[in-house]
This record gives C-alpha cells, structure tokens and sequence, in this order.
C-alpha cells in the first residue's frame, strides 16, 4: 500500500497531494490493520467502501468526511494482569485518528477483530472505542474473518446505515 | 544421534537501535509483558477440586497433560530453535529464543500441575502412556520431520500448525473442567499458555507470509498445496489422539468440534483461508466462554441481541490529549 493514500475506493486525494497532506476519505467504514495485514484482509472482503488509517504514526491521520463504522484489531495480551491488559490495547496510529474531533464526531459503530486466545482481552481495543464514544459494537470476528464473517458484517452494516438514516438527526 | 541441527552460518552483535521489521520489537515487547511462571498460580487451590473427578476423569487429565508437555518440549527444543538459521533479521533470532524459552516454562508447568495433583506412581504411569501411545508419537514424528526438512517456508507451516492446531486437543479439556467450575486454577495456567501459543503462532505465520512474498507463483501454490496437505494429515491423526482420549467420557465429537475451528485459525494465521465450514465449528459455548468471556454470541450487535449496549451519539470528550 502506498502511504499517504488512504483506501482503495474512498479517498479522494487533492490533485498533486503530497504525502504530507491530510488524506480524507469518504468510506463509510474505516479501519485500521498493523504490517501483518489480517485485518486490511477482511475489510478488502467487504462489499463497502473502506479507508484505512495510516499505518505509522509519523504520517498525518485520515480525516472522515461522513458518518463511519470503525473496525480495529486488538493484538492482546498487553499486560500479565487482568485489568492493567486496558492500557495499550487500542493501537496508537487508531488514538491518533480519534483525537481529532471531527473524526470522532462521525463515528457511529465498532468492529472488532482478534483472537479468543486472548481471553479477556479479545476485542478489547474495540471495547474500548465503543466505550469511550458512546457507540455500540457491532461484531467480533477471530484473526482475518470466515467467509461467514464476510456475509454476516456485509448483510449487518447494511441493515446498521438504512436505520442509522431512519434516526432524526 | 550423529546428525547435527544447523546452526546459523555468521553472527553479527544484535542492534535494537536498528530495527528492519517494526513486528520484532512488538512481539518482543509482548511476549516479555505475557512472561510468567507456573509457581504464580495457586494450583494447590485445585487439591481438593481434582479429588472430586473419577478415578478415569483424573487419568485421562494426565495422559492429556502429558501430551501437551511433548509437543512444549518439542517446540522448546527443536521448533522454535530450527526457525533461528532462517531468521530474515537478529531480532527475528531474538525472538524465537524467546518463544524457546517460554516453551520450556510451559513443558515445565505442567510438571507443577502434576506434582500438586498427583503421586509419583500416576504421574510416572501418565509418561509411559505418552511415549506409548501411537497417535501421540506420530504427530510428534510428522512434526519433527519437517523441522529437520531443508525447506524454511516448510518447517514454519509446521510450527504455525503445531502453535495453533496440534495442542488444541489437549487444551480442550482444561477448559471444560473450567467451565464446569473444576480445576479452575489449572484452568488459569493453561490460559496463559494458550495466550503464549497465540502470540507465537501469529509472529511465526507472519514471518511465513513475509517469507512467501519474494516466492514464484509456482513455489507459492506448491506451499499452499503442501500446507493443507499437512493441516489434513495431521487433522486425520488428531482425530484419532481425540477418540483415544475422549471416547470414554463421551467428549470426542465436541472436541473434534474445537479441532476444527482451531485449524481454521492455523490456516488464517499463515495467510490461508478457513477450511472447515461454520457447520462443523460451532464449539460449545461453554467452551468458548471457559476460553474468553467477550466470544458468546450475546455480543453480536448484528444478530439483533446486542440491545443490552448503550447506543448514542458520539459525545466530544474534554481532554486535550486523548489517552486511552
């Protein structure tokens, strides 16, 4: 992935952009995936519209142009405690995002992906999201998702926007 | 034994400060964070729960056990350790020494299990059955024999396979006695393993793929081909371990169950799509739970029966610095 250009469909890069300026997208979901790539699989399966949060920290973060479903990975584990597992847990370049107002402002869901094997802490990066902006989430899925994982958040998201456009604003 | 394990053909001092892969140092990071020992889990606590199974149920927890102690003592020994003259980088070196290590904490705790637990005579009756026991003995071989292989991309689907298929088996049935509220504290230490297994077989199924990146069509589709070629030979035997173990307590089918959906998280953790159909990966819920509290379907907003989350609009927080 080239950096600098957020997604595959939903950005809409300034003419002559630099890879300094700010990408926006106006993806209805936006996610994030680590080098690993497992989560960037699942979103690639999806039949929407994505745009994926910067994968350094060092690069200006993406700026959403519409309401968004947000879907992180939780890589677990973080703390040999329980409880002391929360800190860590959402990655960096996803709080970056999130510290910008305008992006939280529009975030209206979460996804989760991560693996069982974490115990308590499986999906707690989204747990954690959905918390603090007061938004549901929406699914879980293990490492980069079934073929029923795709279907299921497919049909989901769907059903989500046609009663999120229902809602008075 | 005359043949001797390769050993890495030059070695250069290790420089934290220049790093080519970001994975190494975060996965080094977690795994020292995940760092534990068994003497930190009150197993004594379990004494009185274990006198509560029968004399079977107590048996088939040793034989269990010890075959997790195999497959630990192999990855501690020979997986993790032939993985080193393959490393793309010294931190990926770094790491597998590690993940080495903690194998052998693992192989260990399970000696703590047994000497809280149980008297010298069942615990030395539980390793003669694991050196006796045909299918236990074979997966051993199968994998083993790729480690020795010549082929590096072969010997981590092997290890990625073993971290996360070949020890399910065995992990079952800990999580049962768990969510039957029986040896609870076991049920702790074995958790921590399975996490340990997860960060391992997610780093070696990722250096996988990295691996795999420079290869031809052909090489990837031959390693394709081999990697479900093993998962099924594999898959055959575990099938057997399972009935030698769980027939006579009436659990084989639902541990064959958590085979299944074990696999498929092998396969995705090397890149590979799901194998088994959702039809047959339907693991008991109570096993799940036993294995993360958040897996039960009760948090699956989509399917209508996530009412109990509070659904607003987002609100703007005050703080400057948004921490998490």
């Amino acid at each position: 992935m080239t950096l600098g250009i957020a997604d595959r469909t939903g950005t809409l890069p300034e003419a002559g952009s630099a890879a300094h300026e700010q990408p926006v997208t106006s993806a209805p979901l936006i996610f994030f995936s680590s080098a690993s790539g497992y989560t960037g699989r699942f979103a690639d399966k999806l039949d929407t519209q994505t745009g994926r949060i910067p994968l350094h920290t060092s690069e200006p973060t993406l700026l959403a142009q519409r309401p968004y479903v947000l879907l992180l990975p939780t890589y677990g584990g973080t703390a040999a405690s329980p409880g002391a597992a929360a800190r860590g847990a959402v990655p960096k370049q996803v709080i970056k995002f999130l510290n910008n107002e305008h992006n939280r402002s529009l975030i209206r869901g979460v996804i989760g992906a991560g693996n069982t094997n974490f115990g308590e802490s499986y999906c707690l990066a989204a747990d954690i999201v959905a918390a603090k902006c007061r938004v549901p989430v929406l699914y879980r899925f293990e490492l980069m998702g079934t073929s029923d994982d795709v279907a299921k958040v497919n049909e989901g998201l769907e059903e989500f926007w046609t009663h999120q456009s229902q809602k008075p604003a | 034994m005359t043949e001797k394990l390769k050993l890495i053909d030059s070695v250069q001092a290790i420089n934290w400060n220049r790093i080519q892969d970001e994975k190494d140092v975060e996965v080094w990071n977690r795994l020292v964070n995940n760092f534990w020992l068994p003497e930190k889990v009150p197993l004594s606590n379990d004494v009185q729960s274990w006198n509560t199974l029968t004399p079977e149920e107590q048996q088939l927890t040793m034989r269990v056990f010890t075959g997790l102690t195999l497959l630990d003592t192999m990855q501690a020994t020979v997986g993790a350790v032939s993985l080193i003259p393959d490393a793309l980088t010294p931190h990926e070196e770094a790491v597998y020494t590690n993940i080495a290590f903690m194998e052998s904490v693992h192989a260990k705790s399970y000696s703590s299990i047994f000497s809280t637990l149980a008297s010298t005579k069942e615990i030395d009756e539980a390793f003669r059955w694991s050196t006796e026991n045909e299918n236990l003995q074979k997966k051993a071989h199968i994998v083993t024999d790729y480690y020795r292989g010549d082929d590096p991309l072969k010997r981590k689907v092997a290890s990625t396979l073993l971290e996360s298929f070949l020890f399910y088996s065995g992990f079952y049935l800990p999580m049962y006695w768990s969510s039957r509220a029986k040896l609870t504290n076991t049920a702790d230490l074995i958790r921590l393993i399975i996490r340990d297994e997860a960060v391992h077989g997610y780093y070696i199924g990722y250096k996988f793929q990295k691996g795999l990146e420079g290869e031809s069509e052909a090489r990837k589709a031959e390693i394709k081909d081999y990697t479900y070629e093993l998962l099924f030979e594999l898959y055959e035997n575990e099938v057997q371990y399972t009935h030698d173990l769980y027939d006579g307590v009436g659990l084989a089918e639902d541990v064959k169950k958590f085979l299944h959906y074990n696999a498929n998280k092998a396969l995705m953790n090397l890149g590979y799509e799901a194998m088994f159909p959702s039809t047959v990966t339907d693991v008991n819920p109570a096993i799940l739970s036993a294995l993360s509290p958040n897996a039960d379907e009760n948090h699956d907003f989509f399917s209508g029966s996530g009412s109990s989350y509070v659904i607003g609009k987002a609100v703007n927080t005050e703080d400057d610095d948004w921490d998490f």
